[in-house]
């Protein structure tokens, strides 16, 4: 049933540990963007109009170490591939889908970890608070990093780097630790992924699409009905 | 390159997986094997994401970084709020950095 709750403030204050977890990260982003001589509006419209933080790093990667304009489009492409696939899971619990082609703009690895973990259906007002906040952290973290990033101490710039996981593992642990299944899931994942990688098959974005995949189908033929997320 | 128009591509190519189950998904007609996978997508994204990515998250020191999980895994478990995992994970992987 609908939470009569789930409004914009609540998916706005639930939306917070995204907006922490976003911040040094993007403080980071904005750094290395000045690093590699991008002027301030070029920057800001990185993170404003892409919205995906994994393959901007990528791309200015890419950018460092002269890539072409093809490459660094197909990379990018492959790397957030796998927001089909959160969009897809995220969509069956949308309650309203009429204004997807706007949120649809928002979806990423953090607001779709909170949204898809939360149970029950998804309200519009608190899908839009809940990915303005992480918006507002990507955004706003990459403008202070062009602007004020090289006065952080060094051992917290390299420590900032952690902050993702730390919010992947906060999501993860407590559903993990209750259910057997999910753990199984998530651990087949992780497997899938990690020896893709150290085999060296496939790219980065890839093999993230590939591990889910592995452990959603996993999750799909040890419990078909579903019934270890009830 | 013209970088403006390399960030509008890359919008381009990044909003149309995000919005494209929209107009392939007939959301009301969906087997339930096909719910079932889709609900367990969240679990597997987090393991997906979370290895082998964690071991280079701080380059160069793998203590840091397992020290950080540690650390992060705990709270998580014991306060179940995210905010206070995110500060003790990147908090303890900076200590560990500032003491080597």
């Amino acid at each position: 049933m609908v939470n009569q709750e789930d409004t914009f403030s609540r998916g706005f204050i639930t939306g917070l540990p995204v907006f922490f977890s976003y911040l040094p990260i993007a403080i980071t982003f904005g750094l290395l963007t000045r690093a590699a001589g991008l002027e301030m509006l070029q920057t800001f419209s990185f993170s404003a109009l892409v919205f995906a933080g994994a393959s901007q790093f990528v791309a200015l990667n890419l950018l460092n170490l002269g890539a072409g304009f093809l490459e660094i489009i197909i990379t990018t492409f492959l790397v957030n591939l796998r927001h089909l696939l959160m969009s897809a899971s995220l969509y069956t619990k949308i309650i309203d889908p009429r204004l997807i082609p706007i949120l649809g703009f928002g979806v990423t690895d953090e607001s779709f970890a909170v949204a898809g973990i939360r149970e029950g259906p998804i309200t519009v007002p608190f899908l839009a608070g809940l990915q303005l906040v992480g918006y507002l952290g990507w955004v706003g973290g990459t403008v202070l990093g062009y602007v004020a990033g090289e006065f952080l101490p060094e051992a917290l710039q390299a420590g900032m780097g952690f902050a993702l996981y730390a919010l992947f593992i906060a999501l993860i642990a407590p559903p993990a630790s209750r259910s057997g299944l999910i753990f199984t899931v998530a651990i087949i994942a992780a497997g899938i992924n990690w020896a893709l990688t150290l085999l060296g098959l496939g790219h980065g974005g890839v093999r993230i699409v590939l591990g889910i995949i592995g452990g959603a189908l996993a999750g799909t033929i040890l419990d078909p009905e579903g019934r270890g997320l009830r | 390159m013209n970088i403006y128009l390399l960030i509008l591509g890359m919008a381009l190519v990044t909003y149309i997986p995000r919005v494209l189950p929209l107009l392939a998904l007939d959301l009301e007609k969906i087997p339930s094997r096909i719910k079932t996978f889709l609900a367990y997508t969240p679990f597997a994204a987090m393991g997906a994401l979370i290895v082998p990515g964690i071991w280079e998250s701080i380059p160069g020191n793998l203590g840091a970084s397992i020290g950080g999980g540690i650390v992060s895994i705990l709270v998580s478990i014991r306060f179940k709020n995210p905010v206070f995992s995110i500060i003790g994970g990147v908090l303890t992987a900076t200590l560990i950095l500032f003491w080597q």
